[in-house]
């Protein structure tokens, strides 16, 4: 295992003396957010006049009368695009330290030395994985409250099956921008803050293995999110989160940013997962076996292999997608050799590991949440480990049923059907884990909690309707209809995001020493949690009784349940927008300290001052126990922060056979 | 795995009560009960009902997965709330809960349980979809379908997805090419479903039929009516700007209306069906513009063959 036992010199709140050189600088002239706003802009300007000095002196686009509907508009916009992302990371400072040590200088983390402390290192491109988790969290906040009131004028439109609020043009965008942005920046609503913040604590490193690949992954979101939204200026896009292709190559400039978005998020994820892998390999204390693993790393673990795995395919789908559109290439298109299917394939290889990448986060939070308010170990720990990996390995196998009706493989369709419910069984461990954990437990009912509870519950419904959906003639009813809307929302939205909730209310007294309002959190969950079911609950009827997704016109008999969800929704968003207010008002005017351990937890994490000190900790510590053994007489301690000189030099030593394991 | 799970749990304590049969016994009525409702009462009444022997088989699957469901989903809703109510934490309890790491027996039956039920659920799913009763549950297999109607010559029917309609071609009756959508009572039925620019999904709901239509695809659904009467088409795919109003009504009627229907549209659209490309499974898109003059040389407009240019919608 290679430890480091000190943290890197670079990183800014490390301890170490400031950097030299940029630190003398006045504020406005170090790489921050302003800075990378200017870098974008000059940057999409540049692109955008050599996109049309391109066209306008080649003509390369009118070459190929055969894929007529694509026009030479795409290349100002994809250039513009590109450029604009370079000049971002220009101006945020990110190239500095590659160049100067290429130049035989040393590395001076890229002008941040000297931000211990303060404000403005969250505006930075910060190398402390404390200050990305912070970030990350405060961005994922805004993206998910962008995406929501997207959903928020999907249900006004559908109030109605006659009158309409927005035209179908308007309404089209409307559900693409909602369904992209929450599909593709969600990924990361948890191995973003929490991942990059907690899982270095939890193995009991100072510092992640990568800290400029994370910090990379987090500002490439923020132009992905306004990329996407850009789209809206272009005039959107007309084909949902999907992008089906030959629909996706036909429509207008607004289809450049959704291929350009998605897969600027699909690098970010990428890199990501490769930081949480390494880190979790590598610099874990000595003493942190993979036994003691907590199960939240374990489930960044399974996830970040989702994300390395995955996200590639991805990439590669959105970049032959621009190709098709820009250099009039023919990757899907059916006349000239390409094939709509390629695309659907490419799109749900990425698409259906992305859905566990939605799905395991979660689990890790309510494992993490659960033993600790049960007062118990968690139950088969194992088993839970087991079901994590068993879900992050089935679902690279299962994505064909995605297509069951398209007639692609029909006679393959069986084994689709098998491996789809093949993956409830590793599922099915999660609750085995949780109603083990349960039986004869001291069950505290804190809000942590009754979002953890909340999403065994969502989860439930939404994993037994998946089951459903698993089957080939059932299928053919409830494919492409609400049903399946009202599915993913059950473990997305149900799942991942009540998961996310209860993380934030467990972790942020970690995380900024501040402890949210509680009674404002117990109004929060019975407010969403009642929203939630009364939203989706009906949505399965409505999609059995025939109602496609994605449409603004309906069956007027349907009008009733419709309406129904719709109120429901406001409910909904309105227990967010609560949500938000406790976490203003909690963080920002109250600030009331909650500096110890307040749920009494055995987890690594909360063994040290809350927030955590640059560094993490004073030492590497030395691992002892597993995170969860509540109840055990006489537990040892979960480590020992401060132990004896030599112990971890020890543990350090070249590997012999003779070795204990360490 | 309800029953195993409950019937694994450990002895009790000496003079606690045995909390596994407690929920055992609170369980089993309330499944048995709910599975009897599910089945018998609202079961025949599931969507999308029985107009077609697809969409029967559609219903029956759903039926027998909802009373699978039902039991394991009451089963942890009732050992949530027993646990909820029996050990929650009280005031001034301090002790930890007991330190149960996990229970092998348990953790095998479980695994167990949930592994047979998961098997039996994809060996029905396939059994399903593969008996020739039901010939592929009416989903759409592609241009060489492997399950097909047991006996009977299928009526074919071609659908034609174009943004943002479908029309109709019948090549038993010379290829005639409508907006209406006729079918006759009890004779098999083989959609074959195609798309001229992108793709639509062909969704009849009653019938039980669901078919993507992909550009230069020939995707075959086979489905035999059962009952006489009206059902609705609609796209179920995303295919653009009009999506949400893509969609028409089908009539099911007796197999003479429908021999009259067809044998008079068929000489009405003489002139129109000669101006059409031959009948193909599927077309080539460049050609549709053309077909498109074609028609408005002839005086021709609607539904047969219009081709919306895209970013010009028409409201349908």
């Amino acid at each position: 295992m290679a430890i480091e036992t000190q943290p890197e010199r670079a990183q800014g709140s490390g301890g170490g003396s400031p950097a030299r050189g940029d630190g003398a600088r006045p504020w406005w002239r170090r790489p921050a957010i302003h800075t990378a706003v200017l870098g974008a802009i000059v940057g999409y300007v540049l692109g955008h006049l050599l996109g049309n000095f391109l066209t306008g002196a080649t003509g390369a686009a009118n070459q190929y009368p055969n894929v007529a509907l694509s026009d030479s508009e795409d290349w100002p916009i994809v250039l513009g695009y590109l450029l604009a992302v370079v000049g971002w990371f220009a101006g945020l400072g990110v190239f500095n330290d590659v160049f100067r040590q290429m130049l035989g200088k040393p590395a001076n983390g890229n002008g941040n030395g000297h931000e211990a402390s303060g404000l403005a290192r969250y505006f930075r491109y910060s190398l402390d994985h404390k200050v990305v988790g912070i970030q990350y969290l405060v961005g994922m906040i805004i993206y998910f409250c962008t995406a929501g009131l997207f959903a928020m004028a999907i249900r006004t439109e559908l109030l109605s099956p006659v009158n309409h609020v927005f035209t179908s043009q308007v309404y089209v965008e409307i559900v693409g921008e909602h369904g992209t942005m929450m599909m593709m920046l969600m990924t990361s609503v948890i191995v973003g803050p929490f991942g990059n913040y907690l899982v270095p604590i939890m193995v009991g490193s100072k510092r992640v293995a990568f800290p400029r690949i994370e910090a990379l992954s987090f500002w490439i979101t923020p132009m992905a999110f306004l990329i996407l939204l850009s789209g809206l200026l272009l005039g959107g896009f007309p084909f949902g989160w999907t992008g089906y292709a030959p629909l996706s190559i036909q429509s207008t400039v607004g289809a450049d940013a959704y291929a350009m978005a998605f897969g600027l998020m699909g690098i970010s994820m990428i890199l990501a997962g490769f930081n949480i892998i390494v880190t979790v390999i590598c610099y874990r204390a000595p003493g942190m076996r993979w036994s003691r693993l907590p199960m939240f790393v374990w489930a960044m673990f399974t996830t970040s292999f989702l994300f390395v795995l995955a996200a590639p395919v991805l990439v590669a789908g959105m970049y032959m997608l621009l190709m098709d559109r820009t250099a009039q290439t023919a990757f899907f298109e059916d006349t000239l050799g390409g094939s709509s299917y390629l695309y659907q394939n490419v799109f749900w290889f990425f698409g259906h590991p992305e859905v566990y990448i939605l799905a395991l986060p979660g689990f890790g939070i309510v494992s993490e949440i659960i033993p600790v308010f049960c007062r118990k170990p968690l139950f088969a720990y194992r088993v839970a480990g087991a079901g994590m990996i068993g879900v992050g390995i089935l679902s690279f196998f299962v994505w064909q049923h995605h297509l069951f009706d398209s007639g692609i493989n029909p006679d393959m369709r069986p084994l689709y059907m098998l491996t789809t419910e093949l993956i409830s069984i590793p599922t099915g461990f999660i609750y085995l884990v949780a109603l083990g954990t349960f039986w004869k437990a001291k069950i505290r009912f804190t809000v942590p909690m009754l979002f953890a509870i909340g999403m065994y519950f969502n989860f439930l419904i939404g994993g037994v309707s998946g089951v459903f959906l698993s089957d080939v003639p059932a299928d053919t009813t409830e494919h492409g209809s609400f049903f399946v809307m009202s599915h993913f929302h059950y473990t997305i939205m149900g799942g991942l995001i009540f998961a996310l909730m209860g993380g934030i209310y467990y972790w942020l007294p970690k995380m900024t020493g501040i402890k949210l309002n509680s009674r404002l959190g117990k109004w929060h969950f019975w407010l969403m949690f009642i929203g939630f079911n009364s939203t989706f609950l009906p949505l399965f009827a409505v999609g059995m009784a025939g109602q496609p997704r994605r449409v603004f016109e309906y069956a007027t008999n349907l009008t009733g349940l419709n309406d129904w969800v719709s109120i429901s929704s406001y409910v909904l968003g309105f227990s967010i927008l609560l949500f938000v207010i406790n976490f203003v008002w909690s963080t920002v005017i109250v600030r009331e300290r909650e500096t110890g351990n307040p749920w009494r937890s055995r987890g690594l994490e909360w063994q040290i001052a809350s927030p955590p000190p640059p560094g993490n900790f004073d030492q590497v510590p030395v691992v002892l126990s597993g995170p969860y053994d509540y109840g055990v007489k006489d537990a040892q301690p979960v480590a020992d922060l401060h132990p004896p000189v030599g112990v971890v030099t020890a543990a350090l030593a070249p590997y012999s056979s003779a070795g204990a394991e360490a | 795995m309800a029953a195993s799970a409950a019937e694994a749990t450990p002895a009790p304590e000496a003079g606690g009560r045995n909390h596994g049969l407690w929920i055992f016994l609170i369980w089993l009525p309330t499944a048995v009960l709910a599975d009897v409702l599910l089945y018998f009462v609202y079961g025949p009444h599931m969507p999308p009902g029985t107009m077609s022997d697809s969409a029967a088989s559609q219903q029956f699957d759903i039926k027998v997965m909802s009373v699978l469901a039902a039991p394991v989903m009451i089963f942890v809703l009732v050992y949530a709330i027993y646990s909820f109510t029996v050990w929650r934490h009280r005031e001034g309890d301090e002790e930890d809960g007991p330190a149960l790491y996990g229970h092998a027996r348990i953790q095998a039956t479980w695994i167990t349980a949930t592994a047979v039920i998961v098997l039996f659920l994809a060996g029905f799913g396939s059994y399903e979809l593969a008996w020739p009763g039901f010939a592929g549950a009416g989903a759409g297999e592609g241009p060489s379908p492997v399950w097909k109607p047991a006996h009977g010559t299928p009526i074919q029917v071609q659908v034609i997805g174009q943004q943002w309609r479908f029309t109709y071609r019948y090549p038993q009756f010379g290829g005639f090419e409508s907006p209406d959508l006729y079918l006759p009572v009890g004779v098999p039925v083989q959609f074959n479903v195609t798309s001229l620019d992108v793709i639509h999904d062909f969704w009849a709901y009653q019938l039980g039929v669901k078919a993507d239509a992909n550009p230069g695809v020939n995707n075959v659904a086979y489905t035999t009516p059962k009952n006489v009467g009206a059902f609705t088409v609609r796209c179920d795919e995303l295919c653009g700007l009009w999506h949400g109003a893509m969609t028409n009504q089908g009539q099911v009627v007796s197999v003479a209306a429908f021999q009259a229907w067809a044998q008079k549209t068929e000489t009405q659209l003489a002139s129109i069906t000669a101006l059409l490309p031959p009948y193909a499974t599927v077309y080539d898109p460049t050609v549709v513009p053309n077909i498109n003059k074609a028609m408005a040389k002839a005086g021709i407009a609607g539904a047969n063959g219009y081709y919306y240019p895209p970013n010009d919608p028409v409201q349908p």
